[in-house]
């Protein structure tokens, strides 16, 4: 077994009195994909947010390659540089350009030199067919071009490990295709990434385990195959059935009602 | 063509002493604006966190300041502070001290509102990346809130200078009270002065405004 990089153990969280997620236990191995599934609201959002301690968790611990991922910890900017998180949202800064938005964390935190960061994020930028985006502000781009530059921004940085959170949940459907064409490449460099996402196809695709969330627990944990076509527990055949009994109603309908 | 009554000014040093009198009401907003910027920026600060102290003095000042009328509150300090505390301060002071007083209290507001607008997700994709909270504050947080102020505060300023026709009642000798002495002096030769005279200090507030709005404008369309 490849070395843990991303280890959670008896993990519970709390919002005020209500329990979203209870003595939760997780390891992420070296290169691993972890695509993190399950219905709206069950927490799988938190867990992720919990993992680069955007939330506070009130049992159990995180920890990073052994240190301690604490939101109370003098260390934790230097721990966050080595995550890499996407948002949902993009969340580019819209007083920089895009350049601005990348060269951002490596210069102000990594202190890198200034020429040599930016040729790196202009090859990471043609790598995701963007060069010619650099010096364009965010409110010029696309849904879709704006998550990819939130993708270089977080690689630059040469994290461990990256956290996606719904990248294409925003997205106009067209553009779903070119932002998860680039996270699919980056599993294929065998980077170790934590992907939550309600496109299913894309989970089957790029991931090594899929783990289901529900009841406050991690349901079931298997690899893409079994998890989709045999899987182990009562639950995770009816999260998967919700997805089926869609296809067969917009199967039937015309197209006039399916888009309503 | 109607007689505007537009000669006085060219009699004697009229036309410089509307002028003079415009820079009085400038000097009085300009300097109570610097006041009001400085010391909002601070308290706006200050008041953006939920439930500090000084955004609960914040309220309160604004809720104050907000339903006195600005003239109230001039005779208040001038003629006020004289009886109660014998304090005896120039017409010029006692304004500048209610606008500063009255521009702090709307520009903390506004800078709160401005630092509280930009929403906790940039905050936290900031830290995502590894920088540290007085960072975030400095390079994400203070530049959008920044943009957001400046064409209210320019605002503000603008309606700090219209408002100084008021000190007029304190006894400051501005642009509003020349004109008048102007048209007092005049009645018997020039009777239409009074058209005159109000028509040239509506175009010297209008030329000292202008260029700030156009400002205000062009920067948040920059900023959009």
């Amino acid at each position: 077994m490849t070395e843990t990089v991303l280890s959670i153990s008896h993990l519970t969280k709390r919002f005020e009195d209500q329990i979203i997620l209870e003595d939760l236990s997780l390891d992420i191995h070296e290169g691993e994909v972890i695509v993190i599934v399950g219905s709206s609201g069950c927490g799988k959002s938190t867990l992720l947010r919990c993992m680069n301690a955007l939330e506070d968790i009130q049992d159990g611990e995180i920890r990073l390659r052994g240190s301690l991922i604490d939101r109370n910890a003098r260390g934790l900017p230097e721990l966050r540089q080595k995550i890499g998180m996407v948002f949902q949202n993009y969340e580019l800064f819209p007083h920089l350009t895009v350049m601005d938005n990348i060269l951002l964390a490596p210069m102000k935190v990594q202190k890198r030199r200034k020429a040599e960061a930016r040729e790196e994020a202009l090859a990471l930028l043609e790598r995701v067919g963007l060069k010619e985006k650099a010096e364009s502000w965010p409110r010029q781009l696309s849904g879709g071009q704006k998550q990819r530059v939130a993708i270089v921004r977080a690689l630059i940085m040469h994290p461990e490990i990256l956290l996606f959170d719904e990248v294409t949940a925003a997205l106009d459907p067209e553009m779903v295709r070119e932002v998860l064409d680039v996270i699919v490449r980056l599993a294929e460099q065998g980077k170790t990434m934590i992907i939550v996402t309600h496109e299913m196809l894309f989970a089957r695709a790029v991931a090594d385990r899929i783990i289901l969330i529900g009841d406050r627990q991690i349901l079931e944990d298997s690899d893409p195959e079994q998890f989709f076509t045999a899987p182990k527990t009562e639950q995770a055949k009816k999260f998967l059935q919700t997805f089926e009994f869609r296809k067969k109603q917009t199967g039937k309908t015309d197209i006039k009602n399916a888009e309503a | 063509m109607p007689d505007l009554g537009l000669e006085v000014l060219g009699k004697g040093k009229n036309f410089v002493r509307l002028l003079d009198g415009l820079w009085i009401a400038l000097r009085i907003s300009l300097i109570a604006a610097a006041i009001s910027i400085g010391a909002g920026i601070l308290l706006g600060i200050a008041a953006s966190r939920n439930r500090s102290v000084a955004s609960v003095i914040l309220r309160i000042w604004l809720g104050i300041i907000r339903i006195m009328p600005q003239m109230v509150l001039l005779f208040l300090m001038y003629y006020g502070t004289t009886r109660a505390f014998g304090w005896k301060l120039s017409g010029e002071m006692s304004a500048i001290i209610v606008f500063s007083l009255w521009g702090t209290a709307e520009m903390g507001d506004l800078v709160r509102g401005a630092v509280s607008s930009v929403p906790v997700i940039q905050k936290e994709s900031a830290e995502a990346l590894g920088l540290k909270p007085p960072q975030v504050y400095r390079l994400i947080i203070l530049p959008q809130a920044v943009r957001r102020l400046i064409p209210q505060s320019i605002n503000l300023i603008t309606r700090m200078i219209k408002t100084t026709s008021l000190v007029t009642l304190i006894g400051v000798v501005e642009i509003l009270k020349v004109g008048q002495q102007i048209i007092d002096a005049n009645r018997k030769t020039s009777p239409n002065a009074a058209f005159g005279v109000y028509l040239t200090i509506f175009l010297m507030y209008y030329l000292a405004c202008r260029p700030l709005s156009l400002a205000a404008k062009q920067l948040e369309k920059r900023w959009r």
